[in-house]
């Protein structure tokens, strides 16, 4: 017999089968493609649906909507006391900043969100300008609108200051200066130069080998010891600053890990370029790290947003702290106030953090260029 | 001043050590303005370790090298003035992959040239056009073939319009159809009046273009002749052994 073959008629085109098209195709692909993960799918599936369920029935079904103090909230089997929340709302937002100065706060709030909007959405030009104004001219407008006691402006001293916009103050200001002070201590740390190098690994692996809560405790009490007798800088002042170096050292290690990840031919084809080394680090090097590193500079980020409620042991009324002296007010304190407030305040750190991871995703897409090593 | 230098590159007794190997030993070796030379030697023998001294990627210990009239010292000054004169193509292409081929090409002029932007962008146009790529210019290095890659590497040296190019191994990462292509670059370039230094196995492109080529073996430079000769009659048993394994 010959093992020649040659095909004379096409073989049909047939449509596909059921099993493999069709919606029950995709459940069965999906969630049950084996006896086993269809039983795990289903028990899942339960629980989730239970759990959902039960947040549900507190936060709406059996929710309180209307009440004017903690009498209905107080009932038996009522769920969340949402008027609570209505009411201690502003409080919140601008802590204990006296109202007729609030629009001071609002003009922070405003022009931070509308350059920040401009800095991050890639389709609005002037990105130069705008960072100048974010990094540069902000901060010090921010400083002088919000301490005042200069231009007219009523002094509202910092401990005046609280909930969101402390929070967002604290938070801001170590993301901001986390990155530059990260770089520089992770070029730094893998510099020729040994004393540069030891200053610098020093540095980091004390700061990281502390608890942010201590680090906290220490800038509170032990930095008059640094300073001149008699000068006992602001308590915001030392936490931001407390808070911004821990992040540094943090940010740095991350940083250092997208350093090593580029080859060295890119630093060879640099310098053949006859790019000096300041140039060759920020023009080719940095760009390449930080692309690398971005989701674990975004996770830092969402770690140091969370972080800064930490804040309350040295008597900061942060976000967290704000909320939890309302659950003091006798004319809310029931049963469901608290975690009625809990609940909220998680919700509002999550919106923030699930907004940077979103973001950070969207810019990892836009930033890949095809190459992959 | 620099440009009267009589030679493009002179190396005189300069040996280079890594930790206790001596990996260069007692290189001499002068280069006349517009001479190619190839170099060529079994692996490990020195010969990238010898062009990158020439650039300073990396350091010698001992001995002079001077590059068209500068002398390569510690002075940071004169390191960063050969590297302006000198054009390096690497094995691995090492372009930026995070920037277009265009930008890859003007980066250096205007960053170290200080050259104005459009300026160095119809700079970069004629030189992507002279590889024969000009319509790559605004992808990414990562969307372009092997040979692509390695005559935008080309281009982008020439972009600094160095007085002396340095190749090391250009072709040897490249499937055989994109050798060619790369090559004929080189040739054009060679037939430009280039002064070019290049470590290559392709020993038919050495016999079309060098002006000499030198085999090394274990940090020496063994022998050294014009290519006919050098591949007619090798003198050293050393050269006799390695072109019997290269040439089959
Ligand atoms: N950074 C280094 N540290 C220690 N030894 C090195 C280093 N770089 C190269 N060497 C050694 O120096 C010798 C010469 O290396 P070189 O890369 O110059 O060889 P080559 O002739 O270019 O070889 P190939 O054809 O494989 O590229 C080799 O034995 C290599 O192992
Ligand atoms: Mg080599």
């Amino acid at each position: 017999m010959s093992i020649a073959f040659v095909r004379t008629a096409d073989a049909p085109l047939l449509p596909a089968p059921p099993t493999v098209v069709g919606w029950q195709a995709a459940l069965r692909h999906r969630f049950m493609p084996t006896p086993l993960s269809g039983v795990a799918s289903i028990v899942v599936g339960t629980l989730l649906v239970w759990v959902l369920w039960t947040i549900l029935d507190w936060a709406l079904i059996r929710a309180v909507f209307v009440a004017p103090d903690r009498v209905l909230c107080n009932a038996e089997g009522a769920g969340a006391c949402w008027p609570f929340i209505g009411e201690k709302l502003l409080q919140w937002v601008y802590g204990f900043y006296p109202h007729s100065e609030r629009w001071r706060v609002n003009i922070v709030y405003l022009m931070g969100a509308v350059s920040l909007a401009g800095l991050l959405i890639p389709r609005i030009p002037w990105k130069g300008w705008n960072a100048i104004f974010f990094f540069v001219i902000y901060p010090v407008i921010t400083f002088f609108l919000l301490l005042g006691g200069r231009f007219g402006l009523t002094y509202v001293e910092t401990s005046q200051w609280g909930g969101m916009l402390v929070t967002l103050v604290l938070a801001v200001t170590a993301i901001v200066t986390s990155v530059p002070i990260g770089i520089l201590l992770a070029l730094g740390r893998r510099s020729e130069m040994r004393v540069v190098s030891l200053l610098c690994t020093l540095f980091i692996e004390v700061v990281r080998g502390v608890p942010l809560v201590l680090v906290l405790f220490m800038a509170a009490n032990m930095f008059p010891l640094f300073m001149p007798p008699g000068v006992n800088p602001d308590k915001l002042l030392k936490a931001v600053i407390g808070t911004a170096l821990f992040a540094s050292a943090y940010m740095a290690e991350v940083i250092r890990g997208g350093l090593q990840a580029i080859p060295k031919g890119q630093y060879e084809a640099s310098q053949a370029l006859g790019l000096p080394y300041w140039k060759m680090m920020g023009l080719i090097v940095m760009p390449q790290a930080l692309k690398i590193v971005i989701p674990g500079i975004v996770n830092n980020f969402i770690g140091l947003f969370k972080d800064t409620s930490l804040v309350t042991v040295v008597g900061i009324f942060d976000l967290l702290g704000i909320v939890q002296s309302g659950f003091n007010d006798p004319k809310w304190a029931s049963a469901q106030t608290g975690n009625t407030g809990y609940f909220a305040l998680a919700m509002i750190y999550w919106v923030f953090c699930f907004g940077m991871s979103r973001y950070s995703m969207y810019i990892e897409r836009k930033l890949n260029t095809g190459h992959k090593r | 001043m620099a440009s009267n230098a009589q030679f493009a590159v002179e190396m005189k007794s300069v040996n280079k050590w890594y930790g206790q190997f001596h990996v260069l030993r007692d290189i001499n070796l002068e280069v006349k303005k517009g001479e190619r030379i190839v170099i060529c030697g079994p692996s490990g023998s020195g010969k990238s370790t010898m062009i990158r001294c020439i650039n300073r990627l990396e350091e010698h210990q001992n001995g002079d090298i001077v590059v068209d009239g500068i002398p390569l010292t510690a002075n940071l000054k004169n390191i960063d003035d050969v590297r302006r004169e000198v054009g390096m193509v690497f094995q691995h292409f090492n372009l930026f992959p995070h920037l277009t081929v265009m930008e890859n090409c003007t980066l250096a002029p205007i960053w170290v040239r200080k050259m104005p932007k459009a300026e160095a962008e119809a700079a970069a146009m004629k030189f992507l056009t002279r590889v024969k790529i000009p319509e790559q210019a605004q992808k990414y290095p990562g969307q372009l073939s092997g040979g692509q890659q390695q005559r935008v590497a080309i281009a982008r040296s020439l972009c600094m319009n160095p007085k002396i190019m340095l190749f090391d191994e250009p072709t040897s990462a490249l499937d055989p159809e994109m050798i060619k292509e790369v090559l004929e670059v080189m040739v054009d370039l060679a037939q430009g009046g280039m002064t070019m230094l290049c470590v290559t196995h392709e020993m038919a492109f050495a016999r079309q273009v060098a002006n000499r080529v030198i085999f090394m073996d274990q940090g020496q430079i063994v022998e050294e002749n014009e290519p006919n000769e050098f591949f007619k009659h090798p003198k050293s048993p050393r050269t006799k052994l390695f072109l019997e394994q290269i040439l089959h």
